[in-house]
């Protein structure tokens, strides 16, 4: 038999959703790692937590990660919608009754609209956050704060660069009153505005944007008021619902689909999915509630 | 015991077929399902109507023949029995019953609840035997020692009878738990090793040809199948596939 039908079976497609599958929940452990520090509200922490980011944003391991993790979203909804098509067709007619609660779990039979609905929340997730710190061609504020001097009383708002400078962010302003002595490249790359010359390299404000998006205070470091906040929150808080759902079959049926089931593991295989697609969802669902109700 | 039957009619493989509704009277609990619906038919032919077709054979749970989809469960709501073995006790006086045929693309209807299963027959054509010298010094099957656990789960497997209710119950038609109970049976067994490669790709593909669908796991068929075969096949002709893609030579 040639390796291309081989390839095509129904059970190297199923591999595929596995692997896909696994990895994807790997990439949970790790995303969910980093959200966590948005417990940290304070200057302290949006200052570790834009730091982090940073590191994310320039490390080439992380970087291949990333694209493993794009590719493998893709991979996985195409073949599991591809499966699901394959599925209703081995089915032309329906039951008029048909008793599947009797049987199997309602998460196992829904695998595919539960999929479908992490999807339309990745799209609108990458929209909200990748797109605004990565893609928008608007410049995303950079980590900025507000310095009082002790003697003097006067406030300066002054940008932190990667090197651990401070700027004052009115040299950046191009107004007609205050022209700009400097200039922001790239998004986050501080330029002299005569020499061209690179001074620093400031960080996204990450924190912040996160703060705005799913927290109720008037605006903050060049983030307006989110108006929508609350449905942010009851939207995340669904899609998380929807991701336990998904995983309180997917993981242990991963490792089915990979063969990998023995009288002595597949009771902990099971035990560890079931704890696995409550936890991770919980806590990345509490996050945003935490922020609502904080800020 | 007093009953509403709503069993499906189709009078041919291109008939549209549709439910209809049929009082019944004076079941007794100890009659099996099959019985029932001998006296319906038996009630039929005295109207001059048209009997239900349906499929039966040993009665006794061993052939596979009958295969019924009854109030939305295959093989109805009893546990680790077929159709023929179902007492109508399991129902209640005043109860409706729904009797449908399997619904598969792989297993088209031909009349009423009668569907061809064929499609198995062609899958174990596929790969499902091993072949053996019969030039006449066939070697004795007992020679060979067998471990007994794996003696006893090739022997579970081989209990399937291939009445096609793992596919019935399944929602996405797929066959997986038949055919990895044919796979596991002879993978378990060394008479199965010399054509182990072989016989999963080629069940396999054959499978996906006669256009069964695709497992999610669900775990449906184990629960419904009359002789409780268990997931553990279908994890095994899992392994068994990635051994035989992975050293596969051409
Ligand atoms: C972070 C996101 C996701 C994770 C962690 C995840 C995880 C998993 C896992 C572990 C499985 C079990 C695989 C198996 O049974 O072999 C699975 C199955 C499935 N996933 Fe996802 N998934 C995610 C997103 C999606 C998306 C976006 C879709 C889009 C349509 C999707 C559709 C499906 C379908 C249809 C199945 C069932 C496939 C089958 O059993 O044949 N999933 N998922
Ligand atoms: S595995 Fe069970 S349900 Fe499927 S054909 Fe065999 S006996 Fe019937
Ligand atoms: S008629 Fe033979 S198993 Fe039911």
């Amino acid at each position: 038999m040639s390796r291309s039908v081989i390839l095509k079976s129904s059970i190297v497609k199923k591999y595929w959703m596995a692997l896909t599958g696994l990895f994807l929940c790997l990439f949970l452990v790790g995303h969910l790692l980093g959200n966590l520090q948005l417990f940290a509200a304070s200057e302290e922490g949006r200052r570790a937590f834009n730091e982090y980011g940073y590191f994310m944003g320039h490390n080439i391991f992380i970087k291949i990660l990333s694209y493993l993790t794009y590719i493998s979203i893709l991979f996985h909804a195409i073949d599991g919608i591809l499966l699901t098509v394959q599925n209703k067709k081995a089915r032309p007619i329906n039951y008029v009754k048909n008793n599947a609660g009797a049987n199997s779990s309602l998460a196992s039979r829904s695998m595919a609209i539960l999929g479908s609905i992490i999807l339309i929340f990745i799209v609108t997730h990458m929209a909200n956050f990748w797109w605004v710190v990565k893609m928008s061609s608007k410049q995303m504020p950079l980590h900025s704060i507000v310095y009082t001097d002790q003697k003097s009383g006067m406030s300066q708002d002054l940008y932190i660069t990667h090197s651990g400078n401070m700027l004052p962010t009115a040299y950046f302003e191009s107004s007609e009153m205050a022209p700009a002595q400097m200039k922001i490249k790239n998004g986050t790359e501080f330029y002299s505005a005569e020499g061209d010359l690179l001074i620093g390299e400031g960080y996204k404000d990450m924190h912040s944007l996160v703060y705005a998006f799913f927290g109720h205070d008037k605006t903050k470091y060049g983030f307006p008021e989110n108006k929508l906040a609350l449905w942010a929150v009851i939207g995340y808080v669904i899609s998380m619902l929807v991701l336990a759902y998904h995983l309180m079959h997917g993981f242990a049926s991963a490792f089915q689909s990979l063969g990998l089931r023995h009288p002595a593991y597949t009771k902990l295989i099971k035990g560890l999915g079931t704890g696995f697609a409550i936890i991770i969802p919980l806590l990345f669902a509490i996050i945003p509630i935490y922020i609502y109700l904080t800020k | 015991m007093k009953l509403t039957l709503k069993i499906w009619r189709q009078k041919g493989p291109n008939d549209k077929g549709q439910m209809a509704t049929y009082p019944i009277d004076g079941i007794d609990g100890d009659m099996s399902f099959l019985e029932m619906l001998d006296v319906l038919n038996e009630q039929l032919i005295h109207k001059g109507e048209e009997p239900v077709a349906f499929d039966h054979d040993c009665r006794e749970g061993i052939c596979g023949m009958c295969s019924l989809f009854i109030n939305g469960e295959a093989h109805g709501p009893d546990r680790g029995v077929t159709t023929c073995q179902l007492h109508m006790r399991k129902f209640d006086d005043g109860d409706t019953i729904y009797i449908e045929p399997w619904r598969a693309k792989a297993f088209p209807v031909i009349k009423d609840l009668v569907v061809d299963r064929t499609a198995f027959d062609r899958v174990m054509a596929a790969g499902g035997f091993v072949s053996v010298n019969t030039s006449g010094n066939t070697q004795d099957a007992n020679a060979i020692p067998i471990a007994k656990a794996d003696a006893d789960k090739a022997f579970e497997a081989a209990t399937c009878i291939g009445c096609g209710a793992c596919v019935a119950t399944c929602k996405n038609s797929s066959a997986m738990l038949f055919v990895s109970a044919k796979v596991s049976q002879l993978a378990l067994l060394p008479q199965g090793q010399v054509e182990a490669r072989d016989r999963v790709l080629n069940m396999v593909k054959k499978m996906d040809e006669e256009g069964f669908g695709n497992c999610t796991n669900t775990g449906a068929c184990e629960v419904e199948c009359p002789k409780e075969i268990s997931l553990d096949n279908i994890a095994r002709m899992n392994r068994e596939f990635m051994k035989a893609a992975l050293c596969h030579e051409d």
